[in-house]
C-alpha cells in the first residue's frame, strides 16, 4: 500500500481529467492525497457556456472550481503559484528544487505527474519534467515511484503500452462530479464528445473507463 | 460580459487617449487544437501589462464582430474578432471575441493601473 500519494499536474481540472479515479482508489484505502496544482488555469479560453467568466475573474473562479473538486475527492490542495502558459519559460532546475522541497516534507510514495514531451500541453510537458527532476535529485533511498501519464495521440506508438492501466468505471460517477466542479471548463471540453454523438454520458464512459500511466524509469 | 455597444465603446476608448494606458491583448486557439484536429495549427500570442499611450483609438463594427486599432507615437495596437464587453473593478475596458461555444478568441483590455500578474 502506499503512504501518501502526490500529484503534480499545472491546471484546475487535470486531475479530475487525468487522475480522479485514481485518487478515489487511493482515498477509499485510507492514503492520503495531495494535489499540487502548478497554475490557476489564468490563460484558459473557456469562459463557461454560457459564459460567466472573463479572463480577469477567471483565476479565482478556477480556484473556487478546484476546491470543490478536491472536497469532491476528498483530497488536500496546494497551490504552486506558477502562471498558466508560461511553465516553460521558468528555469526548470528552480521549479524543480520549489517541488523537491515540497516533496520531502510530505515524503510521498508515490508521485503522478505528466510524461515530458508526450502531455500535448506546454506546462504539462514542463511541469512533469520538472516534477520528474525534482525526484531524480533526492536521494535513491528517499524517491519515491513515479507515476508518468502521457497524453498525445501517438504516445503508445512511442512508448509502448503504459504498464499501469487503472480500471476507474467504479469511481466514474465521482469522477464525472469532479470534473463537472469545473464547470467554467467543464461543458466546453465535454461539448467535444458531442461532436459525433448525443450520448454524453456513454463518450465519456468510454473515455474515462481508465487511467493510464507509465512508471518512470530512472535508470534509462 | 454582454454585446459591444459601438457608442459607448468609442467614448470609454476616448477617455484612455494621451494616457499612459496597462494593456493586455491577446489571441489564442487553444492548447489543444492541433492535437484534436491533426490538419490545425496550435496559434496563440499575448501581452500583459505592456505600458503604452496612443493618441487616437477607434472601434468599427464590420457584421457580428468589432475590430479596434490604437494609434500610438510610432506604431499600432490592433484586435480583430471583438463581440462582448464589460468594465472591470470600475476602470478597466474589456473587450474579448468569443466562438460559439463561449471559448475567448481574442481579447483587448486596457487600464490605468496594471492587470494581476
Amino acid at each position: 500500500m502506499e503512504e501518501h500519494v502526490v500529484v503534480i499536474y499545472p491546471h484546475p481540472d487535470d486531475e479530475s481529467f487525468g487522475a480522479a479515479g485514481t485518487m478515489t482508489e487511493f482515498r477509499k484505502q485510507g492514503v492520503p492525497v495531495t494535489y499540487l496544482c502548478g497554475t490557476l488555469g489564468e490563460m484558459g479560453r473557456n469562459m463557461g457556456s454560457p459564459i460567466f467568466a472573463n479572463r480577469e475573474t477567471l483565476p479565482e473562479i478556477r480556484k473556487k472550481e478546484l476546491i470543490e473538486a478536491c472536497n469532491v475527492l476528498d483530497v488536500e490542495l496546494k497551490l504552486l503559484g506558477y502562471r498558466d502558459k508560461t511553465i516553460e519559460y521558468e528555469d526548470i532546475n528552480e521549479v524543480a528544487s520549489h517541488l523537491k522541497k515540497i516533496l520531502e516534507d510530505i515524503k510521498p510514495s508515490l508521485v503522478i505527474t505528466h510524461y515530458p514531451d508526450h502531455a500535448v500541453h506546454p506546462d504539462h510537458n514542463a511541469l512533469g519534467a520538472a516534477a520528474i527532476e525534482a525526484v531524480r535529485l533526492m536521494d535513491t533511498d528517499k524517491r519515491p515511484k513515479v507515476w508518468a501519464q502521457a497524453i498525445t495521440n501517438n504516445h503508445v506508438e512511442m512508448l509502448g503500452n503504459p504498464d499501469i492501466i487503472n480500471d476507474i468505471t467504479e469511481y466514474f460517477d465521482i469522477k464525472m462530479k469532479a470534473i463537472l466542479s469545473h464547470s467554467s471548463q467543464a461543458s466546453g471540453i465535454i461539448g467535444q464528445f458531442r461532436k459525433d454523438q448525443d450520448d454524453v454520458d456513454e463518450v465519456a464512459k468510454a473515455r474515462f473507463s481508465t487511467e493510464q500511466f507509465y512508471t518512470w524509469n530512472f535508470e534509462k | 460580459m454582454k454585446p459591444i455597444e459601438i457608442d459607448k465603446i468609442q467614448d470609454i476608448l476616448n477617455r484612455f487617449v494621451d494616457k499612459d494606458v496597462y494593456i493586455h491583448l491577446e489571441t489564442t486557439n487553444g492548447a489543444y487544437a492541433s492535437h484534436i484536429n491533426d490538419k490545425a495549427y496550435n496559434v496563440g500570442a499575448y501581452i500583459r501589462n505592456a505600458k503604452v499611450r496612443f493618441n487616437q483609438a477607434k472601434i468599427i463594427k464590420d457584421g457580428k464582430i468589432y475590430r479596434a486599432g490604437l494609434k500610438m507615437e510610432i506604431g499600432w495596437i490592433y484586435a480583430e474578432g471583438l463581440s462582448d464587453w464589460e468594465i472591470f473593478e470600475n476602470e478597466k475596458l474589456l473587450l474579448a471575441g468569443h466562438d460559439r461555444q463561449g471559448r475567448l478568441m481574442v481579447s483587448l483590455q486596457l487600464s490605468e493601473t496594471p492587470f494581476n500578474y
